[in-house]
C-alpha cells in the first residue's frame, strides 16, 4: 500500500504477513493453481498467525486494526503468487461483515469467532443465475414457518462455497424482483450451516482464473433454517450488504494494484534477461517506454486507492470515489498484465510463466464486487448527477 | 525463571552484499535488516517456555544502536516481555569477545538464569558469542541444539553428531543454549502483538549500568581486527563442448580427468 499513510504498526504487520506468505503460500502457489485446490489447513495456519482477524472487533477475537492494516495483509497475500489462494482464504472478508453489521452478540460469537480462529470457513452467497451485481433481482425465497424459515432457490459463483462451513445467504422474505417499487424490499440474510437438510453444494465450477479457489453453486430445497439464524430483521439484508461495499471495493482495488506490481516486476526482470537481435529487450526504447507506462499506471492507481482508503479511515463518504478507485485499479491491472504477457512473448503465453496466470486472474477484478459498469453508475449517481 | 534471548540484527539472507571499501567493509546503505534467523529459533524456544509458564519473563538483549529497535520491536511483538538495548560509545568496534563481555554483564545485571541464542549469526558466521558468554559467566553451554526439554533445574538437549547420529547433552541451570534450525517453528508477529509491543519500553543501557569495564570492550580491547575486505573470485565462464555426441563425450571425459581431476 502507499507508504504515505502507514505507520510503524502497518510496516511491522506487512513484514510479518509477507514472511508468513513467503513460507506458507509462495513455495506452493504454482502447484495449488495446477491442483485447483489449496489445503484447508491453511485457513487455520493463517488464523494462528493472526492474519484472519486483523480488522475485526476484539470481542470476536480480532485485532481491531484499521483499513490499512487490512489492506497491507491483503497485498501480502496476493504477493504469494496465487490470487485464487488469497481470495479463497479471504472469503471471510465479504461474509463476516454482514453478520457483524446486523447480528446479535450471540450470533457474533456463534458464527464469526470460529472463523477468526480458523476453525470454520465462511462464504457469502448472494449471486444467482439471474442476479449478480443487481442484488435486488434475487429470487431465492425464505418463508417463515413457526420457529424457522424455509429457503428455496439457488446461488452461483460462490467463492469458498464448497469448503464453507457456513454460508451467509441472501433470500427474499418479501418484495418482488419484477416490481420496480418493491424489488429492493424484503431482502434478508440468513446463516445456513453445512449439513442443514435441504442445503446442497453443486460441482466445483471451472474458471478462467483464480484456479486455487473453490467456486460453487449452492442449492436450497425446502431448507429449514432456525429463525435465530436470521441476521437483523426481515428486509435488513440490503443494508447489511451495503455496509461492506467500501471495504470490499478497496480490497479488490488493492488486489488489482498488487497484481499489477507483480506483473511489472516480472516484466522488468525478464526484459533485462531476455535478448533479441543481440540486445536485451530493455535495450529497445519501445520496451523501456512500455515498462515506464506500466509503472506509471500502477503507481497512479495505487496512489488513488490509498487516498480513498485514507478518506474512508477518516470517516468520509467515499461511495463514488471508491467506485472510481476500483475501476482505475482494475483498468491499470488489465493494462499492465496484458503488456506483461506481450513483453514476455511466447513465454508469456505459457502456463509455467507467472504473468500468464496474473493476466487470467486479474480479469475477475472488474466483474466481482460490482462490475465496472455498476461502478460507473454509482459514480454518476453519487458524484455527478446532482 | 527469567530467560534472556540474545538478539542480533543482520542483513536479510537474500541481500546482495557489496564491498564499500576494502578497508571499511561492506556497503550497508541499501540493506534490508532482519532478526538473525537462528535467533528466531532462540526467541521461539523462550516464548514456548513463557506460554508453558516455565518462564516468567523473556528479556531480549541486543548490542547496537537505535537502528536495531525495529527488530527488537518485532521480538516484543512476538511476545517477549522486555528488552534491553546495549549501547555505549565505548562498545564501538568490539570484537566477538568484547560483545560477549557486554552481553554477559547484561545477563548478570538482569538476573537471568537461562540464555537462548542463535548458534551463530548469518552475517559474520563466527559462532563464538554464545559460547563466550557462557564461559564468561561460568555457565554450561550447549550449541547447535535442535531439540530441547527444560525443567526447573536443568535442560536436556539434542543435536546432530554427524552421519545421522544424535548427541544428547544434559546441562544444569544456569546455562546458555545455542539454537539450530529444526528446534521449532518461529511464530509471527500478529497485529495484537504489534500493538502491545508499542507500549513496551526498550531500556537502553551503557557500560556503567550493566557494570562492564569500558576498557575491556570496544576497538581498543579487540584482539581481532579486520584488515581487508574483498569479493570472492569471479566464477570462470563455462565452456560449450563442440562436435558430435561422441566427440563431446570424449572431450568431457578428458576435461574431467585431466583438467578438473575429478575422475
Amino acid at each position: 500500500m502507499l507508504d504515505l499513510f502507514l505507520d510503524e504498526t502497518h510496516h511491522a504487520l506487512r513484514d510479518s504477513a509477507q514472511a508468513w506468505v513467503d513460507r506458507h503460500i509462495a513455495p506452493h502457489a504454482a502447484q495449488w493453481e495446477a491442483d485447483k485446490h489449496f489445503p484447508r489447513e491453511l485457513h487455520r495456519a493463517a488464523a494462528e498467525a493472526g492474519l484472519v482477524g486483523v480488522t475485526y472487533p476484539e470481542a470476536v477475537g480480532g485485532a481491531e486494526g484499521d483499513v490499512f492494516h487490512g489492506l497491507v495483509v491483503a497485498e501480502a497475500l496476493i504477493r504469494g503468487g496465487s490470487v485464487g489462494t488469497a481470495m479463497g482464504l479471504g472469503s471471510h472478508a465479504i461474509s463476516l461483515p454482514p453478520i457483524l453489521a446486523l447480528g446479535t452478540p450471540e450470533q457474533h460469537q456463534r458464527f464469526v469467532a470460529p472463523v477468526i480462529r480458523g476453525e470454520k470457513v465462511s462464504c457469502l452467497a448472494v449471486t444467482e443465475p439471474a442476479a449478480g451485481s443487481d442484488v435486488a433481482g434475487i429470487r431465492t425465497r425464505a418463508v417463515r414457518d413457526g420457529d424457522s424459515y424455509v429457503i428455496d432457490g439457488s446461488k452461483t459463483f460462490i467463492t469458498s462455497g464448497l469448503r464453507a462451513d457456513l454460508a451467509v445467504v441472501a433470500a427474499r422474505t418479501g418484495g418482488d424482483p419484477d416490481d420496480a417499487a418493491t424489488r429492493h424490499d424484503g431482502i434478508s440474510l440468513f446463516v445456513v450451516e453445512k449439513g442443514t437438510p435441504g442445503f446442497q453444494t453443486g460441482r466445483a465450477l471451472q474458471k478462467m482464473g483464480w484456479h486455487a479457489s473453490d467456486t460453487a453453486e449452492l442449492f436450497f430445497e425446502g431448507c429449514r433454517v432456525p429463525a435465530e439464524n436470521l441476521l437483523g430483521g426481515e428486509g435488513a439484508g440490503f443494508l447489511g450488504l451495503m455496509a461492506n461495499f467500501v471495504s470490499e471495493r478497496l480490497l479488490l482495488g488493492v488486489s488489482a494494484v498488487a497484481t499489477a506490481r507483480m506483473a511489472l516486476e516480472d516484466s522488468r526482470r525478464y526484459c533485462g534477461e531476455r535478448s533479441a537481435f543481440r540486445r536485451p529487450l530493455h535495450g529497445f526504447q519501445v520496451t523501456r517506454h512500455r515498462l515506464a507506462e506500466m509503472a506509471a499506471r500502477e503507481a497512479g492507481a495505487r496512489a488513488f486507492v490509498a487516498t480513498v482508503a485514507e478518506r474512508h479511515r477518516r470517516g468520509e463518504d467515499v461511495a463514488a470515489d471508491v467506485a472510481m478507485a476500483k475501476n482505475m485499479a482494475c483498468d491499470a491491472c488489465a493494462f499492465v498484465t496484458d503488456a506483461a504477457v506481450q513483453l514476455h512473448g511466447g513465454m508469456g503465453y505459457m502456463a509455467e510463466c507467472r504473468v500468464e496466470r496474473l493476466f487470467r486472474d486479474q480479469r475477475l477484478y472488474s466483474i466481482g464486487g460490482g462490475t465496472t459498469e455498476v461502478m460507473n453508475e454509482i459514480i454518476w449517481r453519487r458524484g455527478l448527477a446532482d | 525463571m527469567k530467560i534472556g534471548v540474545l538478539l542480533k540484527q543482520v542483513p536479510a539472507s537474500d541481500s546482495r552484499i557489496k564491498i564499500a571499501d576494502p578497508q571499511r567493509g561492506v556497503a550497508l546503505d541499501d540493506v534490508k535488516w532482519e532478526i538473525n534467523p537462528y535467533d528466531e529459533f532462540a526467541l521461539e524456544a523462550a516464548l514456548a517456555l513463557l506460554d508453558a509458564k516455565v518462564a516468567s519473563d523473556v528479556v531480549l538483549l541486543t548490542v547496537g544502536g537505535a537502528d536495531t529497535e525495529q527488530r527488537i520491536r518485532d521480538g516484543l511483538a512476538r511476545g517477549a516481555t522486555a528488552a534491553v538495548r546495549l549501547d555505549d560509545a565505548a562498545f564501538g568496534g568490539s570484537d566477538c569477545l568484547g560483545v560477549s563481555r557486554i552481553l554477559a554483564a547484561a545477563v548478570k545485571a538482569e538476573g537471568i538464569t537461562l540464555v537462548f541464542a542463535g548458534k551463530q549469526a548469518i552475517d559474520g558466521d563466527n559462532a563464538q558469542v554464545p559460547a563466550m558468554v557462557a564461559e564468561l559467566l561460568g555457565w554450561g553451554y550447549v550449541g547447535e541444539v535442535d531439540q530441547l526439554e527444560v525443567t526447573g533445574a536443568g535442560a536436556k538437549a539434542w543435536r546432530a553428531a554427524g552421519g545421522g547420529a544424535r548427541d544428547v547433552v544434559e546441562v544444569g541451570l544456569p546455562a546458555v543454549i545455542g539454537c539450530d534450525k529444526g528446534l521449532n517453528q518461529p511464530r509471527y508477529a500478529s497485529l495484537k502483538g504489534i500493538m502491545m509491543a508499542k507500549r513496551k519500553k526498550i531500556d537502553v543501557k551503557g557500560a556503567g549500568a550493566i557494570g562492564v569495564d569500558a576498557g575491556s570492550v570496544g576497538a581498543s580491547a579487540a584482539l581481532v581486527s579486520e584488515t581487508n575486505w574483498g569479493e570472492p573470485p569471479a566464477r570462470p565462464p563455462g565452456r560449450v563442448l563442440q562436435g558430435d555426441d561422441a566427440a563431446r563425450v570424449k572431450a568431457l571425459v578428458a576435461a574431467l580427468r585431466d583438467e578438473v581431476k575429478v575422475i
